[in-house]
């Protein structure tokens, strides 16, 4: 598989200071599956966290250690876990978010031959959903009015020039006026994410705070 | 970095822990990243109350799932960073961070020291490259990783000069891709 469309640097960022919403975080944890390229990328983004974390000390309370040793008492050893695959088309996290194969999908018709089903998010930040689209159909109008992040996982599609195959990551905010259309042939099948608007995005650490201050 | 940093090869000691429940290795990795843990999560907006509990709760991670890591593709730094990250997700969210699928290949028994030391000198390298940006790049590095920048915030300033730190991402980028090459079979 060649993939010609990866992820932008600021996305990678935040994937990995693990400050997007679940949706974006689950197209992104997709295309990674997908792409070592952006893989590689996304680890040397954790390596800066690693070097960040190493930067400064605050005291610990007297007795954590053996507060520590006595929690891990506790705790079963995890084993090596089985390697989390993919199932067909659908990447790991893809999987694991459906709970169950692309038979077990609950698609809805969205007009024109066209279909999606809504993933289930834990924060309603941002929306994922699978679009499923006939061979030469456009996709509906999606209205979105911030960042969307559209991930092919079979078929292809154009927007314009620019040909998006299996793979390869569309990522759109509201500035960019586009139309995706799928290529004749294969049902064109993708993941994608779309984000409100991105002042609300701005807002959010900040609503977050007093429930993380408990 | 600190002196005390070059000097440990915390990695061995995670392996002490994985094979042998090595309490002297671990205490020496708790009284290391424990408090650096507590500082990022207090900087991350926890208090310190909040802190002190998550970070003995990413220590105890760390113990439990030491089978799981993979010195020849990070370091320990950046595998209780990624701990740390995730029990900040679970605590501020209340959600777990979607993961990729793994890869082909992973931890080995007997880690090749050569690649171990080069994931170590990633993060000292970042480290060093971290330290020399003026304080204002630098501040704004380590909100984005204690969560305080939006992805469209992070987005208005990576186009940022950040000088030798992003040559420093590059050469551990280029590691890791060709690790990919080197150990991923061709897809």
């Amino acid at each position: 598989m060649t993939i010609k469309h990866h992820l932008t640097e600021d996305l990678l960022m935040a994937y990995s200071a693990g400050n997007l919403p679940q949706a974006i975080s689950l197209v992104i944890a997709a295309h990674l599956s997908m792409c070592d390229e952006c893989r590689a990328r996304a680890m040397a983004f954790d390596a800066l966290g690693g070097a960040v974390i190493e930067d400064d000390v605050a005291q610990m309370s007297d007795g954590s250690l053996e507060a520590c040793l006595a929690r891990i008492e506790t705790l079963p050893q995890a084993n090596a876990r089985a390697p989390r695959r993919a199932d067909g088309i659908l990447p790991a996290p893809v999987f694991e978010c459906i709970g169950g194969s692309l038979s077990s999908v609950k698609w809805r018709p969205i007009g024109l031959g066209a279909r999606q089903a809504i993933l289930r998010s834990s924060d309603g930040e941002a929306t994922a959903r699978l679009l499923s689209i006939p061979g030469g159909a456009a996709m509906p109008d999606h209205g979105h009015s911030g960042l969307e992040l559209t991930l092919v996982l079979q078929g292809a599609f154009h927007d314009g020039e620019k040909v998006f195959g299996p793979g390869d990551i569309e990522v759109a905010d509201a500035s960019i006026e586009h139309t995706p259309v799928a290529e004749a042939g294969k049902v064109c099948i993708c993941l994608a994410a779309t984000q409100g608007p991105l002042k609300f995005n701005t807002m959010m650490p900040r609503l977050m705070q007093p429930i993380f201050r408990i | 970095m600190t002196a005390d940093m070059e000097q440990t090869d915390w990695a061995a000691l995670v392996m002490r822990v994985r094979d042998h429940q090595d309490r002297a290795a671990f205490a020496a990795l708790f009284r290391h990243f424990a408090p650096r843990v507590k500082a990022f999560l207090m900087k991350s907006g926890a208090s310190e109350a909040l802190a002190e509990e998550c970070a003995q709760d990413v220590m105890a991670t760390l113990w439990q799932k030491a089978i799981q890591f993979d010195p020849e593709r990070a370091s320990v730094a950046t595998w209780v960073f990624a701990i740390a990250r995730n029990r900040r997700i679970d605590a501020l969210r209340k959600s777990r961070r979607p993961e990729p699928e793994d890869l082909t290949w992973g931890p080995t028994a007997e880690p090749d020291q050569a690649e171990v030391f080069e994931a170590q000198q990633d993060t000292e390298r970042l480290g060093a490259a971290l330290s020399q940006l003026p304080q204002k790049q630098r501040a704004l590095i380590e909100r984005a990783y204690y969560g305080d920048l939006s992805h469209s915030e992070i987005a208005a300033e990576t186009g940022l000069p950040l000088g030798t730190i992003k040559s420093r991402i590059r050469l551990a980028l280029e590691r890791l891709r060709h690790q990919m090459d080197v150990k991923a079979p061709v897809k």
